[in-house]
C-alpha cells in the first residue's frame, strides 16, 4: 500500500533522465570558490588567509552562534583570495577562492571503503561531531543539522522521519544514494535514531523508484526499527510537512516545526554527509549531484567537491548545448535559475538543470478566471488567487491573515495555472514583505 | 547561445491554458447539441450558431474599440457564452432576438464588468433572463420535439413538462392526470419532450458531465450538490403531498435543471472558489430553484436561482476559506 | 384622477417621509463630534493621500496637526513650507520651514551604458526581481528597469524611459513625497535639496564595486577615482566604497567636479547650456577635451546610437 499527502498536489512531467547513471567521481577543478554562505543562519567566521595552504577537509570558516555551519575546503591548495562571487544567490557575496594543488587530505579522514556499523559514539558527542563537520540539510534547505538534533527541554521525538521521496522532476541524486549507499544511510539513520533517543524511523520512497523501495527495504531487515515506506507519485511530497502527513498522518500547524508532532526530518543524503562524518571522520565537503537536461550529450550523477564552479559539470556532461536558454540549480519545480556559469556549487545543490530556449520562457499571463485549481493544488489548503491579488495591491497585512507565511514556495499554483499566472512570484514577495511587517512589530 | 532567461521558480508549466478548457466546455456541449439536432432539427443548429457567432463579434467589437484592448476572442470564452445562451433558449426564437440576447449577454453580462474573469453573474444567463423577461411569449413558446427537422419559424409549438404541471397544478387537477400529458420519463431522460434547444437531453448532459469530469474542467461538487438538494428537498414535498407534488425524477428530467448544474452553475468565474463554498452555492441553488418550481409564478427557477447564488459568490468567497494545512489539529 | 394614482402618490410620499425620519434620527443618534478645525486644515492640505507625511491620508494629518501642540515633527512634503505656513496659521501655531527637496534618480546604467548578461521572465516587478537575483546586467546596484516607482507615484512625476529603461523625474511635478525612495529596492532614488531652476549636480551611480568591476560591467559607474573629491572647494565630496557622493547641502553647484569625472558618472542639470561649459572647461583643457553638454542630451544621443 503506498501512502500519499492530503490535500492538494499535481504531477509534473518527471523526467528523470540519470535514474539509471552510476555516480561518478567529478575530477577536482583547477579553482573552487567556497562561499561562506550556503546554509541559513548566520555567516561562518573565516580562519584562513590570503595565500595559506589548506588541506581537504581542513575547517577553514567556524560557524558563529547557534544557527550556523562550520565550512572545510573541498581541495587541498592555496587560498587566491577572500572575495565577492556571484554564488546561488543572484547576488555577489563573499567566499573563499582556492587554486588547487594536487589532492592532500586531512590525515584524520578515515578512505577506506568499508562499512562501519559499530556507534562508538554518544548521544552528546554525536550532535558535536555533526555540528563540526558541518552538516546541514542536504535536500536544498541547508538547515544546519546539529540545530534540529539540540531539542528544546521537555521536546520528545517519537519518529524519525527520513525523505527519499525526491519528488523534484529531473533529480535522481537521492536515488542513486539509495542505490548505491543504503547500507550508509541506514547506519546514518540509526546514528540520528541514537542522537534523537527514537525507536522509529520511516523512509519514505515514492513509488516511481521501485529498485530503491526494493533495495532499502531489503537492507533495512538489518537495522532495527527502521521501516521502508512506499509513496505515491505526487509532488510536493519531499516537502517536510507533506511527508510527516503521508507517512504518519500528522499535520504540522501552522508556523509550527515538525518536532510539534514529535517528529524530525532528514534527507537521505544529509544521512549519507551524518554516515561519513561520525563513522569515517570525513566532514561535509563533497555531495553527489545530478546534471542533466533534455539536450546534454552525457547527463549523469557526479560526486562533487563544494565550491565547484558549475561550468565544471557541465563540462563534464558534454558542454553546454548550443540551444541552452536557462540554467537551473534544482529541478524545475523549485529550482533557482542562475545567471552565471561561474556559480559554485554549494551544499545544497542537488541538481544543475540545462533547459532549452523553448522551455526557458513564460507563457503569456492573462486575467484569472477564478477556476480555482489554484486552490485545489495548494497542498497548505490556501487560496493563491486571492493572494497575489493582494500582492499585487501590496496589501501585506491582508496577506498575512490569509496565511500568506504557510506557503512553502514549491510552485505548484504557478504550475497548473491555466492562465499563466505569476501566482508564487506575489506570493513569494509577500512573504519577504510580511516578515518586514513582523520585525517591525517586534520592536 | 542567446542570453539566459532568469525568472523565478518553478520553471515547468502544465499544459492547461484557458482555451483549452473553453474548447473542453464546448466539446462537452456537444452531445447535447447533437441530442437536440435529432429532435428539433435545423433549427438548433441556427440559433446555436447565431449565437455563437454574434457572442464572438461583438466581444471582438467591444474590446477592440471600446476598451481599446488587444481582443481575446481567441480564448474561446465567448463561444462558450454563445452556445449557452442558445442551449436555454427555444429553437424558434427569431434571429434578431437571439442577436440581442448575444449583445445583452456579452455587453452586459461581461464586458461591462471588465471581461472574462470580472463578470459577477453568469453573461449567458444575463442575457436568457434579459430576453426572458422582455420577450416572455416568444420564449414560452417551444416547438414540438421530432416533428419537423426543416422548419424553423413556423414550427408547430408546444409546452415543456414543467409548464403543463404548472398549469395543471394551478387548475387543481391530480398529478396523475397531468402526467398523462407528459411524456413518459425514459423520454424525458433522452430529450424527447419540449424545451429549449440544449435543456432537453439529460442523457447527453450527462454524457458532457463525464467527460468534463475526466478532463477535470470541473469538480464534481457543484452539479451533485444542486441535484441532491432538488432530489432531497422535491423528494420530501413529494412525500407530503404525493397527490399535489410530483416526485424528484420528474424535477431533476424536467427544464433546465441538468445544464444549469452542469454548465451554467460551474461557471469558473461566478461560482466560488473551494469546496465548502461550492456546497453552500450549490446547496443555495438547489432550494431556490425548487422553491420557484414549487411556490414561484414561473414554471422554471434555474437560472433565477444560478443567478442569485452568483450575486452570493464573492460573500461565499469571503467568509467560507479551504481547510489551512495544519489548521484544526487533531494529531492524536 | 384615477385613485390608483392617488393612492400611489400618497403611499410613495408617506414612505419617503418616514424614511427621512428615520435618517434624521439616526443622523442625530450617531453624530460624531469632531474639531471643525480639522476640515480647515484638511481643506488646506494638497488632498493627494499620497502618505509622504508618515500618515495613512490627509485626514489622519490634519487630525495629528490639529492634536500636537508643535508642528516641528509634522510635513507635508506635496504641500511644502506653503501650505505649512497656511496650516500652521489656522492652528495658530508655528510653522518649521524646510527645504524643498526633490527626487533624483542615481542611475546612468542605460541599455547603451550597460550590457544585458541576462534576461529577466517574471512578474514585471522590481521587488520581485531584486528579491531573485542581482539583475540583468553585471552591476548588482543598478537599476532593475521595472518601474515600482513608476507605480507607485500619485503625482505623475516619474516616467520610464523606454530608450534608456531608466526611470526620470519631472521636476515640476515631483513633490518629494518618498514613495519612490521607499519603493526602489535598489534604494538608487534619493531626494536631494532642490535648487534654483531646478538646477543640480549628483553622481548618477550607487555602484560600491571596485573601479575595474564597477566599469566592466557599466561605463558610466562611479569607480571611485577621487577626482572629483580632490578638486571639490566646497568639502562636498565624500568617497566611501568606491563611490563617490556629493552632499547636496555642502554643495554650491559649482560644476568643477563634472569634467573632472573619466567615466561621465557626475551628471548636472538644467544648467545653461555649452558657452558657459566650454569657458568653464578650456583652463584646464588638455587638448582632448571631448566635452559633453548637458548629460540629458548625451543620454538621449547615446540610446539613438543603440
Amino acid at each position: 500500500m503506498f501512502k500519499t499527502f492530503r490535500p492538494g498536489g499535481i504531477h509534473p512531467s518527471e523526467n528523470k533522465l540519470t535514474a539509471g547513471s552510476t555516480i561518478e567521481e567529478l575530477p577536482v577543478p583547477e579553482q573552487v570558490s567556497i562561499p561562506l554562505n550556503q546554509h541559513i543562519g548566520a555567516a561562518p567566521k573565516v580562519l584562513v588567509e590570503r595565500g595559506d595552504q589548506v588541506k581537504v577537509g581542513q575547517l577553514i570558516a567556524r560557524g558563529e552562534g547557534f544557527i550556523s555551519a562550520n565550512i572545510h575546503s573541498s581541495v587541498s591548495g592555496k587560498v587566491l583570495k577572500i572575495a565577492a562571487v556571484v554564488d546561488m544567490s543572484g547576488y555577489k557575496r563573499n567566499a573563499i577562492s582556492i587554486k588547487v594543488d594536487g589532492d592532500e587530505w586531512v590525515e584524520e579522514i578515515d578512505r577506506s571503503p568499508e562499512l562501519i556499523t559499530e556507534i562508538a559514539l554518544e548521544r552528546q558527542e554525536i550532535v558535536q561531531k555533526i555540528n563540526q563537520s558541518g552538516i546541514v540539510g542536504m535536500g536544498g534547505a541547508t538547515f544546519p543539522s546539529h540545530v534540529k538534533l539540540s531539542l528544546p527541554r521537555g521536546m520528545k521525538v517519537k519518529y524519525l522521519i527520513v525523505n527519499g521521496a525526491e519528488c523534484e522532476p529531473y533529480l535522481t541524486s537521492d536515488h542513486i544514494l539509495m542505490m548505491e549507499k543504503a547500507d550508509q544511510i541506514l547506519v546514518g539513520a540509526t546514528i540520528i535514531m541514537k542522537a534523537l533517543d527514537v525507536e522509529k524511523a520511516f523512509i519514505g520512497i515514492e513509488n516511481n523508484k521501485p529498485d530503491a523501495i526494493d533495495h532499502m527495504s531489503d537492507r533495512a531487515q538489518h537495522y532495527p526499527g527502521i521501516e521502508i515506506q512506499g509513496l505515491r507519485v505526487k509532488y510536493p511530497q519531499g516537502g517536510e510537512k507533506q511527508l510527516i502527513k503521508a507517512l504518519i498522518n500528522r499535520e504540522v500547524p501552522s508556523g509550527g516545526l515538525p518536532i510539534d508532532v514529535g517528529a524530525v526530518v532528514f534527507n537521505v543524503g544529509t544521512l549519507f554527509a551524518t554516515y561519513q562524518a561520525i563513522q569515517k571522520n570525513k566532514p561535509l565537503f563533497e555531495r553527489v549531484v545530478t546534471s542533466t537536461g533534455k539536450n546534454l550529450e552525457k547527463p549523469g550523477n557526479f560526486m562533487v567537491r563544494i565550491g565547484t564552479p558549475i561550468s565544471a559539470l557541465i563540462e563534464a556532461c558534454g558542454g553546454l548545448p548550443e540551444n541552452t536558454g536557462k540554467i537551473i540549480s534544482g529541478g524545475t519545480m523549485m529550482g533557482k535559475a542562475l545567471n552565471s556559469l561561474e556559480v559554485p556549487v554549494i551544499k545544497g545543490t542537488s541538481g544543475l538543470l540545462v533547459l532549452p530556449e523553448a522551455e526557458s520562457r513564460r507563457k503569456e499571463m492573462q486575467h484569472c478566471i477564478r477556476c480555482s485549481k489554484c486552490i485545489t493544488v495548494c497542498p497548505m489548503g490556501l487560496e493563491p488567487y486571492l493572494l497575489m491579488a493582494f500582492g499585487e495591491r501590496e496589501l501585506f497585512e491582508r496577506m498575512e491573515e490569509e496565511k500568506a507565511t504557510d506557503c512553502m514556495e514549491c510552485g505548484s499554483c504557478n504550475y497548473i495555472c491555466p492562465a499563466n499566472r505569476h501566482l508564487l512570484d506575489y506570493i513569494r514577495l509577500g512573504k519577504v514583505e510580511i516578515n518586514k511587517i513582523r520585525r517591525l512589530r517586534k520592536n | 547561445m542567446g542570453l539566459l532567461t532568469i525568472s523565478p521558480s518553478p520553471h515547468d508549466h502544465s499544459s492547461e491554458s484557458v482555451p483549452k478548457l473553453m474548447y473542453g466546455v464546448i466539446i462537452a456541449l456537444l452531445p447535447a447539441f447533437l441530442a437536440s439536432v435529432y429532435f428539433f432539427g435545423i433549427s438548433t443548429v441556427i440559433i446555436t450558431v447565431t449565437a455563437m457567432v454574434s457572442c464572438v463579434i461583438f466581444e471582438f467589437l467591444i474590446q477592440r474599440y471600446l476598451m481599446k484592448e488587444k481582443p481575446a476572442i481567441s480564448n474561446g470564452s465567448a463561444m462558450v457564452t454563445g452556445m449557452l445562451l442558445a442551449f436555454c433558449l427555444p429553437t424558434n426564437l427569431p434571429i434578431w432576438l437571439v442577436i440581442l440576447g448575444s449583445f445583452v449577454a456579452i455587453s452586459v453580462g461581461k464586458m461591462s464588468f471588465g471581461g472574462l474573469g470580472n463578470n459577477p453573474f453568469n453573461p449567458a444567463l444575463v442575457g436568457r433572463v434579459f430576453l426572458f423577461i422582455s420577450f416572455p411569449v416568444q420564449l414560452t413558446s417551444w416547438p414540438e420535439p421530432g416533428v419537423n427537422h426543416f422548419a424553423y419559424l413556423d414550427a408547430s409549438t408546444g409546452a415543456t413538462p414543467l409548464s403543463i404541471m404548472k398549469e395543471g397544478l394551478k387548475n387543481r387537477e391530480s398529478i396523475s392526470h397531468i402526467l398523462l400529458d407528459i411524456p413518459f420519463y425514459q423520454d424525458m431522460f433522452m430529450g424527447n419532450m419540449g424545451g429549449s434547444a440544449g435543456e432537453i437531453a439529460a442523457a447527453a448532459l450527462l454524457i458532457g458531465f463525464a467527460y468534463l469530469l475526466i478532463r477535470k474542467i470541473i469538480t464534481w461538487h457543484i452539479p451533485v450538490s444542486i441535484l441532491l438538494t432538488v432530489t432531497i428537498f422535491t423528494g420530501i414535498m413529494w412525500l407530503i403531498g404525493p397527490t399535489s407534488n410530483p416526485n424528484p425524477l420528474f424535477h431533476l428530467l424536467s427544464g433546465g435543471l441538468m445544464l444549469g448544474a452542469i454548465f451554467m452553475a460551474t461557471d469558473y468565474v461566478t461560482s466560488p472558489m473551494n469546496i465548502k463554498g461550492m456546497w453552500i452555492y450549490g446547496v443555495g441553488i438547489g432550494i431556490i430553484t425548487v422553491v420557484i418550481r414549487i411556490f414561484g409564478a414561473y414554471p422554471e427557477g434555474v437560472q433565477f436561482a444560478i443567478l442569485i447564488m452568483n450575486a452570493v459568490t464573492p460573500i461565499i468567497n469571503k467568509y467560507v476559506k479551504p481547510r489551512r494545512f495544519g489548521e484544526e489539529v487533531s494529531n492524536g | 384622477m384615477s385613485p390608483i394614482v392617488l393612492y400611489t402618490i400618497i403611499s410613495l410620499s408617506a414612505t419617503g417621509i418616514a424614511a427621512a425620519i428615520i435618517l434624521f434620527i439616526i443622523a442625530q443618534r450617531f453624530k460624531v463630534i469632531e474639531d471643525p478645525i480639522t476640515d480647515l486644515v484638511e481643506e488646506a492640505l494638497p488632498g493627494a493621500n499620497c502618505g509622504g507625511c508618515g500618515y495613512a491620508g490627509c485626514r489622519n494629518f490634519a487630525e495629528a496637526c490639529v492634536k500636537s501642540d508643535k508642528l516641528t515633527k509634522l510635513f507635508c512634503p506635496p504641500g511644502g513650507n506653503e501650505t505649512m505656513l497656511e496650516v500652521a496659521t489656522i492652528l495658530g501655531k508655528e510653522a518649521v520651514e524646510k527645504d524643498p527637496l526633490v527626487a533624483v534618480v542615481r542611475c546612468s546604467g542605460s541599455f547603451a551604458h550597460r550590457a544585458r548578461v541576462n534576461q529577466y521572465d517574471g512578474a514585471a516587478s522590481c521587488a520581485i526581481a531584486s528579491s531573485l537575483y542581482a539583475g540583468d546586467t553585471g552591476c548588482q546596484y543598478g537599476c532593475l528597469s521595472h518601474g515600482d516607482c513608476v507605480r507607485v507615484c500619485e503625482f505623475d512625476a516619474i516616467h520610464m524611459n523606454p530608450e534608456t529603461g531608466l526611470p526620470e523625474v519631472v521636476d515640476e511635478k515631483c513633490t518629494a513625497c518618498n514613495a519612490c525612495v521607499e519603493a526602489c529596492p535598489k534604494d538608487i532614488i534619493e531626494l536631494r535639496k532642490k535648487n534654483k531652476r531646478d538646477r543640480k549636480i549628483f553622481v548618477s551611480c550607487i555602484n560600491q564595486d571596485k573601479g575595474g568591476i564597477a566599469k566592466k560591467s557599466c561605463s558610466v559607474a562611479c569607480i571611485g577615482c577621487g577626482k572629483c573629491e580632490k578638486v571639490c572647494p566646497h568639502d562636498a565630496i565624500t568617497i566611501e566604497n568606491f563611490l563617490a557622493y556629493i552632499d547636496p547641502v555642502k554643495c554650491k553647484l559649482c560644476r568643477k567636479c563634472v569634467p573632472e569625472c573619466p567615466t561621465d558618472a557626475i551628471l548636472e542639470i538644467n544648467f545653461p547650456p555649452k558657452k558657459q561649459k566650454e569657458e568653464e572647461t578650456k583652463p584646464d583643457n588638455n587638448g582632448e577635451t571631448k566635452v559633453e553638454p548637458v548629460e540629458t542630451d548625451k543620454l538621449g544621443e547615446e540610446s539613438k546610437s543603440e
